[in-house]
């Protein structure tokens, strides 16, 4: 039983950081139909910026753990929330807007091009900033202490302190989320948006700067995530928004696309499916090597009998 | 107050609106006629600047409006209520009013038109928390105009909002039209129902395919006898 309980945390922490790059995906294609499969890449970039920002704050890696969380941490966060934000917005300037009106395989298409486009680049350039290690194989990610390598023990499960981090970063994400939406008028004109443009303009929403707020919300959301992964993983690489991205993207079809609460459940879901896989199957199947392959298995299965997804009902979606 | 000279629209490569030039002034009610892919949508779509221009100018209380984005449009003071209603059918009334009052920084007015908006259709008032798609269509189509009204507009455009509803519902709709026009508001009208429309109008343009066929005041319009044949079904 302890085991179960053990790859449920597992498997809701791991969900949380396909939850948070989930919405990504989700809010933006709620609003402009597009899959932007470069998402990935902005949570990569994320991460790397937090890592940034750690190198420009003299890489401390000996504060005390309550300074580390309650300072370290989050300037790391602010840091790589500002690069993924501004990389996102001008993608979305530059790549998707001249596309708004051209049939949708060009900004699909495009945006495979740009997710090459940021990995190469983060690749090639990332070691010429003086100081900063070449990005050209894998980083290790600074530890905060109190938080990396720090486990709790809550009767038989062992619970990785940076597993808990992703959780909460997910639930405080989550009701910010909630606010956003339905309290804020930016958060009404995006749903308003999402439901049907054209009246949206009617009303007096400028649509331009709805569909920046929502690349910048899943932005922000997908560079926490990209703190998470460097936390939960120890090192960063330019690829790292591939799988993790195609995970995602896996995570808001299997909750709903266009529906934000789909994504979140979309992602818990496919994490603990994930780390349930891994554990109860027995034999070779059950490995870690097959896992990927388990939660593809899920999307198919979902989308053969369940096409709109778990959540289908529209939350963001057009009417 | 309104001018639209030698417009021309286009979707794709087929002309909508072929070249029409018309004017509303300050305080009237003028409506355009005219049957399905006549253009009168289109015209409208163009004034709120959803549609580009192909040739043409619109010009608004002096100033070039065409070029405009949507929004800015709805700051200058122009407001529309689509064809089909167009509301944001899962919200409730009252979110439905507040989108309409987006444009506005004064939360104490948008506050007191909204109560005038719930004077005006007390049906609106008592379900305000209700989501808009549970109306009935004519419920609806005084949501979609207290919507429109919210921008607290100069012009209100008003595409077909009689489409669907009962006669008296109709004249309910009408009636709250001049009610509206005699608070100052100006009030550009698009209708099949010309006997409902003409009544009304202080003038009235009769578009077909395109095109600005004549014009003239609504009393004369009705008189008509091209109008009575095609519009009435009167011989």
């Amino acid at each position: 039983m302890d085991l179960f309980f053990q790859q449920l945390i597992n498997g809701l922490s791991l969900g949380s950081l396909y939850a948070l790059i989930a919405v990504g995906y989700t809010v933006v294609y709620g609003i402009v139909q597009l899959i932007n499969f470069a998402h990935g890449e902005i949570f990569m970039i994320g991460a790397f910026g937090a890592y940034a920002t750690w190198m420009v704050m003299g890489q401390p890696t000996d504060w005390s753990a309550p300074l580390s969380i309650l300072v370290l941490l989050p300037v790391m966060i602010i840091g790589g929330i500002i690069a993924s934000v501004a990389v996102a917005l001008l993608t979305e300037r530059w790549a998707y807007r001249p596309l708004r009106n051209a049939p949708r395989l060009a900004p699909l298409i495009t945006a495979i091009g740009v997710s090459v486009f940021l990995q190469e680049f983060v690749r090639l350039f990332y070691g010429y900033i003086p100081g900063f290690p070449d990005a050209k194989s894998a980083i290790p990610f600074p530890s905060v202490p109190g938080i990396s390598g720090e486990t709790i023990q809550v009767g038989g499960v062992l619970i990785q302190m940076t597993a808990v981090f992703t959780l909460a970063a997910l639930v405080v994400c989550w009701v910010f989320l909630w606010y956003y939406v339905n309290r804020t008028k930016t958060g009404r004109a995006m749903v308003a948006t999402s439901q049907d443009p054209d009246t949206a303009r009617l009303m007096g929403i400028n649509v331009d700067k709805v569909i920046m707020a929502a690349f910048a919300v899943g932005a922000a959301l997908a560079a926490i995530a990209g703190v998470a992964h460097g936390l939960r993983y120890g090192n960063i690489d330019f690829k790292m928004g591939f799988l993790a991205g195609l995970k995602a993207f896996t995570a808001a079809v299997l909750g709903g696309i266009g529906n934000i609460n789909g994504a979140v459940v979309g992602g818990l879901v496919l994490g603990v499916a994930e780390a349930m896989a891994t554990t109860f199957i027995p034999g070779q199947f059950g490995s870690s090597a097959w896992k990927d392959v388990w939660a593809f298995v899920l999307l198919i299965l979902v989308l053969v009998f369940r096409p709109q997804g778990l959540l289908g009902a529209k939350v963001v979606d057009r009417a | 107050m309104l001018e639209v000279k030698e417009m021309v629209v286009a979707y794709g490569r087929v002309n909508a609106v072929k070249g029409i030039s018309f004017s509303v002034e300050q305080g009237q009610i003028v409506t355009l006629l005219g049957t399905n892919g006549a253009g009168k949508s289109t015209t409208l779509r163009s004034i709120s600047g959803l549609l580009k221009l192909v040739s043409g100018e619109i010009w608004f209380e002096g100033e070039r409006l065409d070029g405009q984005p949507a929004h800015k449009v709805v700051e200058r003071g122009i407001a529309q209520s689509p064809e089909g209603r167009r509301l944001f059918r899962q919200m409730t009334v009252e979110d439905n009013l507040k989108l309409g009052a987006y444009s506005r920084k004064d939360p104490a007015g948008v506050r007191s038109d909204m109560d005038r908006v719930y004077d005006l259709f007390p049906v609106l008032g008592d379900r305000r928390t209700e989501a808009a798609g549970l109306f009935s269509g004519g419920e609806q189509q005084m949501l979609a105009i207290g919507r429109a009204m919210m921008s607290r507009p100069k012009l209100l455009m008003l595409d077909e909002p009689s489409m669907g509803l009962s006669p008296i519902m109709t004249q309910t709709i009408m009636r709250t039209i001049q009610e509206l026009q005699s608070e100052g508001v100006t009030i550009l009208l698009v209708e099949q129902n010309a006997q409902a429309a003409l009544s009304l109008a202080d003038r009235g343009y009769v578009l077909e395919v395109g095109q600005i066929m004549f014009s003239d005041t609504g009393r004369n319009l009705l008189g008509d006898d091209r109008v009575r044949r095609t519009y009435l079904g009167i011989d």
